[in-house]
């Protein structure tokens, strides 16, 4: 085993010099902390006018749900945007990431951007990391060329469809569409699909949760439904609102007196010098 | 051979699994079926399973029935190991002839046989020999309907409408939704069919043979096997390269 002295330059992409002690340290019971994944239920549907994509809020940490109300629909143009299942910073991140991309090719071409720039951009991405990035979105938009869906995997691979589910309650959500959806829907059809599609996800899949955001994108125009429908809402307040006392509570008052200190002198001298 | 109504796992040295002996014990099923619905409807109970079962990834046999009828009163339908299907049956068979004869005018309903297949598929996952199966097990019995199902590790319910296997994630959503009280036979079919629809766009090992059983007070109907139509004409996918030839 030669050991040679010439530096190899750094080179771009992961840096796999951990694993190993990952894998033993993982081997001896130490397990790595569980980050902020979007157990999710994300959707989207080509309609007669474009695209409608919808989400659920619910952000998930393990087991506890740590953000009731988060954003999945991400912006990445004025005419596209993408909704996100997977670790919560690795959508951010790459959706970020590529927001900004096609902001600087829009300032270079001076046109409109297309949804496969970002669908290339987005694949080369998360292809490049070979599946780490874990990102699964659904990513659609209508420019020039007319509305587009599609999916991608966090290994890099597309689909172009005209339906589409990710996420955990995917197959909830999936089972909605495959019996209900049509070709030629007009908004308001496609927005009660859309809907009826994730709150599947939300009522069948523990992964999903509380509110539907819903996305509708048309040649020239966007319309961003932040929590479009609340199914989850918080019923058992208590009316008489809730008082706290100021002070440390006195529940009971008791006194018990100590018994006086008897002296008793014995019998003999009382004291002896 | 005699039989007996509990198997004794006669193998001493193997139990306790040193590294050479081999090990007699299901590990993992081998010829599978894929997942069963059913749904209570007004006159009774209506089930439906296609007609695959998988060896692995190989579609190999292509004419399994996987919904049997039990004595007079139940319908059994399996997912999961047939192997481990036909020696419930077996067991269901020994159980229903020493009820006939009895001759004491009464049978064995739904409820009990259901109670039996708990029993069986408990105690065989307590001896870490579990048959491989999700059960579905539907009746009537005077006027009361039944449905319930038993999973290979003992889990059993009873509900008004019940899937395994796949049909766990994909037809519950749709018959949480969908089902309600004294549903008509044609509305139960087409229900039925709405979900069998979905498994067969997407479970891989779903084929387009399915058959729909019936059992009401009269007894037990298993139709004909027959296809669902599916439709393929959406536009995204004649061209799902519109605007960006090469890609896909």
């Amino acid at each position: 085993m030669s050991k040679s002295a010439v530096d190899v330059p750094p080179m771009g992409g992961f840096n796999f010099d951990l694993c190993r002690r990952n894998d033993m340290l993982a081997k001896k019971g130490v397990n790595p902390p569980s980050f902020r994944k979007t157990g999710t239920t994300i959707v989207g549907i080509v309609f007669q006018d474009g695209i409608i994509l919808g989400a659920d809020t619910r952000a998930t940490e393990g087991p506890i749900v740590c953000d009731k109300n988060c954003e999945k629909i991400h912006y990445m143009a004025p005419n596209i945007y993408c909704c996100g299942a997977g670790t919560a910073a690795d959508t951010e991140a790459v959706t970020d990431m590529v927001s900004s991309q096609l902001q600087l090719h829009r300032y270079h071409t001076g046109r409109e951007s297309r949804v496969i720039t970002a669908l290339t951009l987005l694949k080369k991405h998360l292809f490049n990391y070979q599946g780490y990035v874990s990102a699964a979105l659904v990513l659609g938009g209508v420019d020039c060329t007319g509305p587009h869906l599609h999916t991608i995997y966090p290994h890099g691979s597309t689909d172009t469809l005209p339906f589409a589910t990710m996420g955990s309650g995917s197959l909830a959500a999936m089972a909605i569409f495959e019996s209900k959806y049509r070709e030629g829907l007009n908004r308001d059809e496609g927005i009660k699909l859309v809907c009826e599609a994730i709150c599947s996800g939300v009522f069948n899949d523990l992964g999903s949760g509380s509110n539907v955001d819903v996305c509708v994108i048309t040649k020239g125009h966007k319309e961003y439904l932040r929590n479009h429908m609340l199914p989850n809402p918080r019923t058992y307040i208590s009316s008489r609102g809730y008082t706290f006392p100021k002070k440390t509570e006195v529940l009971i008052t008791k006194i018990t007196p100590l018994k006086d200190k008897e002296v008793v002198i014995e019998g003999g001298d009382a004291m002896e010098e | 051979m005699a039989t007996t109504m509990v198997k004794e796992n006669n193998a001493g040295p193997a139990q306790l699994l040193g590294p050479e002996s081999a090990s007699e014990r299901t590990l993992y099923p081998y010829v599978t079926g894929t997942s069963v619905v059913a749904l209570k409807y007004k006159d009774g109970i209506l089930m439906a399973a296609d007609m695959a079962a998988s060896y692995g990834s190989t579609l190999r046999y292509k004419s399994v029935e996987r919904m049997k009828s039990i004595g007079k009163h139940s319908l059994l339908g399996a997912s999961g190991e047939i192997s481990d299907f036909q020696e419930i049956l077996r067991y269901l068979d020994e159980l229903i002839l020493y009820d006939n004869m009895w001759d004491d005018g009464n049978s064995l309903g739904p409820k009990e046989v259901h109670s039996y297949l708990t029993r069986v598929m408990y105690n065989r996952r307590n001896k870490f020999n579990p048959l491989w199966n999700s059960l579905v097990l539907g009746g009537v019995k005077n006027g009361q309907k039944y449905l319930g199902m038993v999973s290979m590790i003992g889990v059993n319910f009873e509900d008004n409408h019940v899937a395994t296997g796949f049909g766990n994630h994909l037809a519950r959503p749709i018959l949480r939704d969908e089902w309600h009280e004294n549903l008509s036979f044609e509305d139960g079919v087409k229900l039925l069919e709405k979900c069998m629809r979905v498994l067969l766009y997407r479970d891989r090992s779903a084929i387009n043979k399915l058959q729909i059983a019936k059992i009401t007070e009269e007894g037990v109907t298993i139709s004909q096997p027959y296809a669902l139509k599916t439709f393929w004409g959406f536009s995204a996918f004649q061209n799902p390269t519109v605007g960006a030839e090469g890609s896909w």
